[in-house]
C-alpha cells in the first residue's frame, strides 16, 4: 500500500497552498478541468465514494457522481435524506443570469461576493462559484423545482442583502425546500437505478485512514445503535455547519460539527472557525425553554422596515409611536443599501442601537421589521403572496399579527464560514478527504452574502466536488483497501470505546445542561463582539465545562437502541472541544472582519476595522492531540481583481 | 412571567422497541409556559425523567419550524394536534389550558412500524420516491433556464403540491393508512410542469404501484389528510394523480 501516490491541486510544496490555477480568473476554472485526468465510463463503477451528507452539497454530489457511475454510499443522520437543513433555508438562491437586465454579470457576483466577504475569501474559489450559479439554475430548473415566475413564464427575481441588483432566485419562502427537493429527487433517482445505496440514519463517528489517505469511516445505525465500518476510494464531507455550538441557533436541533470534528482529530486542518455568521432578522430569545431561535428570512428586508423608537424611554406601542420619533437607523446610516446592507453590518447595528438603550420588547433586544409602508404601497395580498408563510410563522411563534404589529426581530447565529480547510480541488489535507458545502471554509470569508449558501452547496455538490474527486481517482493509484483492514477495526473500537464512557460516567448533570452552558458562553464570549480579555476567559471557562462534562454527565439509556442522549452526547463533547478552538481563533486573529468584530479593532463611529497587514490570511488549525494547543497554519490570500478596501455601503 | 405558569398531566405512548407492546404513561409537568413549543415542553419533560433515572420519552425532531418533516405526533387524536396548517413542532403551549390532559401518540399505520415510543420508521415514503418522485434529468445536461416558460397559475400551482414536507400526517389520519396525498403531491407538481411531461406515464404507474406494495391502504375521500396536512395540501392532487393514472393505463 505504500505505492499510493497521491497527487492534486496542492501537491505543489508548502503545506498550505490552494492549488488554484493561474491565468486570467475567468479561465482558470475551465482551463484545469480541461487538464483534469479522467476515469473512463466502464471503470467508475469500480470506485466506491462515500458522501457523508444529503443537504444541498450532499445529495447534488451523490447524485451526480451516481450518475457519472460512481459506486455511491450516501450517508445522513436524519430519517429521510430530504430531511437535511439546507431544507430550512427561507430567502433564495443567487445566479449571475442577468434576467433583469439590471447590470448584472459572472463578474459582478463574484465582486459582490468577496467584498461581501470582507476580503477573506479565495478569490479563484468565489468565480468558479459564480461562473457555476448560472448552471445551478438550469439544472434546477431542469429538475421541476417549481421556482417563482412572471406572468410570462419566465423566472422572477428579487434582491438580497448587500448587492444592488435583482439576483435572487426564489420559491416563495421555502426555495431551501424545493432545492433540496430538487436535489433528493436526482438521489432518488440513482438509489432506483442501483448507483446510490442510501444510509438513512446513519451517523459518521470517524475517519478511517489507511497510510495517510482517507478510505473510508465509521458508523452508528441510530435507529440500532449498530456500528458499522465503510470502506471506499475517497470520502466526501457534506455535513454542514456548526451554529449549534451556541445551544441556540437557526439550526436544525441535530446540526452538529462531529463528521467535521473528527476528521480534525484525524489530521484535516479546521480553517477559520471564528467566522460565525449572527443572522439579523430572527425571532428573539424568549425563555430558558427555548430550543431553538427561528429565523425570518432576509427576503423580508426587501419590504420591512427596520426602526427602533428615538427615545430610550419610549412605552407607546409601535403604531402609536410617530414617524418623526422613530429611528429608521439602517436607512439613516447606510443609504445607499439601507435595509439591505449585508447581514454582518445589519446584525451588528442591531446590537448597537440596542446596546443603546433602544431595543423594545420585554428584553430590550429587538429591533421592529415593519411592513405597514410596504402594505400601503402594495396591498395586503402582494405581501401575503411575498411572505404569507413567514407571517404564518411568525404569528405561530408570538402570537403577534405582523400585518397589523411590526415584528421584533435580533440576530441570532446562523451560518458558520469556517470549516474544514479545502484546497481548490475542495480536498482537505488528508488526501482523499473531499468537503463540500457548509462544512469546508473556503468561499464567504468573514462574512455570507444572503443567498449564496444555497449557490454554494449546489455549486460544490453538481458541479465541483465530481469533477475534482474523478480526477483524485484518475490521478492516483487506488489499492484494493476492505474493512478487514486493520485500520478499521482500530477506529471501529475507539468509536465503541467512546460510546461506552458516554454510557459509564453515570454522573449528574444532562447532557443538555452542559450544552445549554457551554451555548451562554460562546454567546456572550465569542458572539457577536469579542475582545481578549472575554475570550481567554471562554477558553478557560470552557476547558472547565468539558472536565466537568467528561466526570458528570448523565446519559441514560444503552447503545444497542434509539438514544437520542446518546447521539447528542458525542455532539455536545465535540461542541466543547471546537468552541474551544473558536474562542482561540478569535483570540489570535485581532482584527474585526466580517461577522468576527473585535472590539480592540473598531473607527471611532464604531464601525469594525480590518487590518490587512497582519491578518489577509486563511487561519488553518492542525490537531496535535488532546494534551497540546493546536498549530496554526497560515494560507495567505492575494486579491489580483478585487483589491481590498474599505467595505463601504453607505 | 410566573403568573402565565401552568400544569398538564400528560398521557405518552411508550413502546420499548418494534416488537414489544406499548402502553399509555402518565406524566404531570408543571411550570408550563404558554409561549413554549410541545417539543420544548418534552425537551423540559425528558430532563425531569433522567434526572429522575427513568428512560426519557423517544420522539424525532429537527428544524423546529415546521418544514423538514421530521417531527410528527399525534395530539388529542389529531395528528400534528390543534391547530390546521402546522406541524407539532410549532403548536404552542397556549393551545392547552391548565390542568388539561394532552395525550401524545406516534403516526401510526401498519407500514410505519414504531422504533421506540413516538418514533416510527418512514422509509416507505423514500421507496415511493424512488419509484418515480423525479424527472430525469443528468447534472450538466440542463437547457437555459429560461427556454421552459412555465405559466404562472402553473408554477403556482406545481409549488402548492410541491410544499409537501413528507411528515406522514396525512397517513396517520387516514382511517385508511393511505398514502395518496403524499404520492399525488409529488405526480401532481410534476404534471403540471413542462419538465415534468416527458415521463408522466411511466411516473404516475410505477408510483402508485409502490405505494400499493408498501401496504398503505386506497383513499376513499374521507379528507381527513388534507384537514392535517401542515402544508396544505389539497386533496384535489388525489383527483389529478387518478386523472395521470387512467391516462396512462387507459
Amino acid at each position: 500500500m505504500n505505492d499510493v501516490t497521491v497527487q492534486s491541486a496542492s501537491a505543489a510544496p508548502g503545506p498550505l497552498k490552494s492549488g488554484a490555477p493561474d491565468g486570467p480568473i475567468e479561465d482558470r476554472w475551465d482551463n484545469y478541468k480541461a487538464s483534469m485526468k479522467l476515469v473512463a465510463p466502464a471503470n467508475r463503477r469500480k470506485h466506491k465514494i462515500i458522501v457523508v451528507g444529503t443537504g444541498l452539497a450532499g445529495g447534488s454530489a451523490a447524485a451526480t457522481l451516481g450518475e457519472m457511475g460512481y459506486n455511491v454510499q450516501s450517508f445522513c443522520i436524519s430519517d429521510s435524506p430530504r430531511r437535511a437543513h439546507s431544507v430550512a433555508a427561507q430567502g433564495g438562491i443567487n445566479a449571475a443570469k442577468n434576467y433583469q437586465n439590471d447590470g448584472d454579470s459572472i463578474y459582478r457576483l463574484f465582486y459582490d461576493t468577496v467584498k461581501g466577504g470582507d476580503f477573506r475569501a479565495r478569490e479563484s474559489n468565489v468565480y468558479r462559484l459564480a461562473q457555476c450559479s448560472v448552471n445551478i439554475i438550469d439544472q434546477c430548473v431542469a429538475q421541476g423545482v417549481p421556482f417563482a415566475r412572471e406572468y410570462g413564464g419566465t423566472l422572477a427575481n428579487r434582491s438580497f442583502g448587500g448587492v444592488q441588483v435583482q439576483r435572487t432566485f426564489y420559491a416563495r419562502g421555502q426555495t431551501g425546500q424545493q432545492l433540496l427537493l430538487g436535489a433528493y429527487s436526482a438521489l432518488v433517482r440513482q438509489i432506483d437505478a442501483g448507483t446510490v445505496t442510501m444510509h438513512a440514519h446513519h451517523e459518521m463517528l470517524d475517519l478511517v485512514m489507511v497510510d495517510g489517505v482517507a478510505r473510508g469511516i465509521v458508523t452508528r445505525n441510530l435507529n440500532t445503535g449498530e456500528i458499522q465500518t465503510h470502506a471506499a476510494d475517497a470520502v466526501l464531507l457534506c455535513t454542514g455547519g456548526y451554529s449549534p455550538v451556541f445551544f441556540l441557533s437557526t439550526n436544525a436541533v441535530n446540526c452538529n460539527a462531529t463528521a467535521g470534528w473528527r476528521c480534525y482529530k484525524r489530521g484535516a486542518h479546521f480553517a477559520n472557525p471564528c467566522y460565525t455568521q449572527i443572522h439579523p432578522t430572527c425571532i428573539p430569545q424568549g425563555g430558558d425553554y427555548q430550543s431553538k431561535l427561528t429565523l425570518m428570512s432576509e427576503s423580508l428586508r426587501n419590504d420591512g422596515r427596520v426602526w427602533v423608537p428615538r427615545k430610550t424611554d419610549e412605552t407607546r406601542p409601535p403604531q402609536q409611536i410617530p414617524e418623526d420619533d422613530r429611528w429608521y437607523y439602517l436607512e439613516e446610516i447606510y443609504p445607499a443599501f439601507g435595509n439591505l446592507v449585508p447581514r454582518d453590518i445589519a446584525s451588528r447595528a442591531a446590537k448597537m442601537v440596542c446596546d443603546k438603550g433602544h431595543g423594545v420588547g420585554s428584553s430590550g433586544f429587538a429591533v421592529y421589521l415593519d411592513f405597514a409602508e410596504a402594505i400601503g404601497r402594495l396591498g395586503k395580498d402582494t405581501v401575503a403572496s411575498r411572505y404569507g408563510n413567514l407571517f404564518d410563522m411568525y404569528r405561530e411563534i408570538s402570537d403577534e399579527d405582523p400585518y397589523s404589529t411590526p415584528m421584533r426581530i435580533y440576530p441570532a447565529p446562523h451560518y458558520t464560514m469556517g470549516g474544514v480547510w479545502v484546497d481548490y480541488d475542495l480536498m482537505s489535507t488528508i488526501p482523499g478527504l473531499f468537503v463540500a458545502g457548509e462544512a469546508n471554509f473556503s468561499d464567504h470569508g468573514a462574512n455570507r452574502l444572503g443567498a449564496s449558501a444555497l449557490m454554494q452547496g449546489l455549486a460544490d455538490g453538481y458541479f465541483v466536488a465530481p469533477a475534482t474527486a474523478s480526477n483524485y481517482l484518475a490521478s492516483n493509484k487506488m489499492d484494493d483497501v476492505t474493512t478487514d483492514a486493520p485500520e478499521f477495526a482500530a477506529a471501529e473500537a475507539g468509536v465503541r470505546d467512546d460510546v461506552n464512557r458516554l454510557l459509564n460516567i453515570n454522573g449528574k448533570r444532562t447532557v443538555r445542561e452542559f450544552w445549554w452552558e457551554l451555548g451562554r458562553v460562546m454567546w456572550d464570549k465569542v458572539g457577536m463582539a469579542r475582545n481578549a480579555a472575554g475570550l481567554e476567559s471562554a477558553i478557560s471557562e470552557i476547558q472547565g465545562l468539558k472536565e466537568e462534562f467528561w466526570t458528570d454527565v448523565n446519559v441514560p439509556g444503552s447503545q444497542d437502541e434509539w438514544n437520542k442522549t446518546l447521539e447528542t452526547a458525542g455532539r455536545v463533547a465535540d461542541f466543547l472541544e471546537l468552541g474551544e478552538l473558536m474562542a482561540r481563533d478569535a483570540l489570535e486573529r485581532n482584527e474585526s472582519c466580517g461577522g468576527h468584530f473585535r472590539e480592540e479593532s473598531q473607527s471611532q463611529e464604531g464601525e469594525a476595522m480590518r487590518d490587512d497587514d497582519n491578518y489577509s490570511h486563511v487561519s488553518a488549525w492542525e490537531y496535535r492531540g488532546p494534551d497540546q494547543p493546536p498549530t496554526m497554519h497560515k494560507e495567505a490570500l492575494d486579491f489580483d481583481y478585487v483589491k481590498p478596501g474599505t467595505r463601504s455601503y453607505k | 412571567m410566573a403568573g402565565n405558569e401552568f400544569s398538564v398531566k400528560l398521557l405518552i405512548w411508550r413502546q420499548s422497541g418494534p416488537a414489544q407492546p406499548g402502553e399509555l404513561a402518565s406524566y404531570t409537568m408543571d411550570n408550563v409556559l404558554p409561549e413554549m413549543s410541545l417539543l420544548e415542553m418534552l425537551d423540559l419533560l425528558n430532563e425531569k425523567l433522567t434526572a429522575e433515572g427513568i428512560d426519557p420519552v423517544a420522539f424525532d425532531s429537527d428544524c423546529r419550524e415546521g418544514i423538514c418533516g421530521t417531527c410528527g405526533l399525534v395530539i388529542n387524536g389529531i395528528a400534528h394536534g390543534p391547530h390546521s396548517g402546522a406541524a407539532t413542532c410549532e403548536v404552542r403551549m397556549r393551545s392547552f389550558s391548565d390542568g388539561e390532559t394532552i395525550v401524545i401518540e406516534p403516526f401510526r399505520a401498519a407500514s410505519f412500524p414504531v422504533i421506540k415510543d413516538l418514533v416510527v420508521d418512514r422509509a416507505a415514503f423514500d421507496r415511493i420516491m424512488q419509484a418515480g418522485g423525479y424527472v430525469s434529468i443528468n447534472t450538466g445536461s440542463a437547457p437555459e433556464a429560461n427556454s421552459i416558460p412555465v405559466p404562472r397559475p402553473h408554477a403556482e400551482s406545481a409549488m402548492d403540491a410541491a410544499a409537501c414536507i413528507g411528515c406522514a400526517a396525512c397517513v396517520a389520519a387516514c382511517p385508511n393508512a393511505s398514502a395518496s396525498l403524499f404520492t399525488s403531491a409529488k405526480i401532481s407538481q410534476y404534471a403540471q410542469l413542462p419538465q415534468g411531461r416527458a415521463e408522466a406515464k411511466r411516473r404516475v404507474v410505477r408510483m402508485v404501484d409502490a405505494m400499493d406494495e408498501e401496504g398503505f391502504g386506497n383513499c376513499s375521500n374521507h379528507g381527513e389528510c388534507e384537514a392535517v396536512c401542515p402544508k396544505e395540501i389539497s386533496i384535489f392532487n388525489i383527483g389529478r394523480m387518478r386523472r395521470e393514472y387512467l391516462k396512462a393505463v387507459l
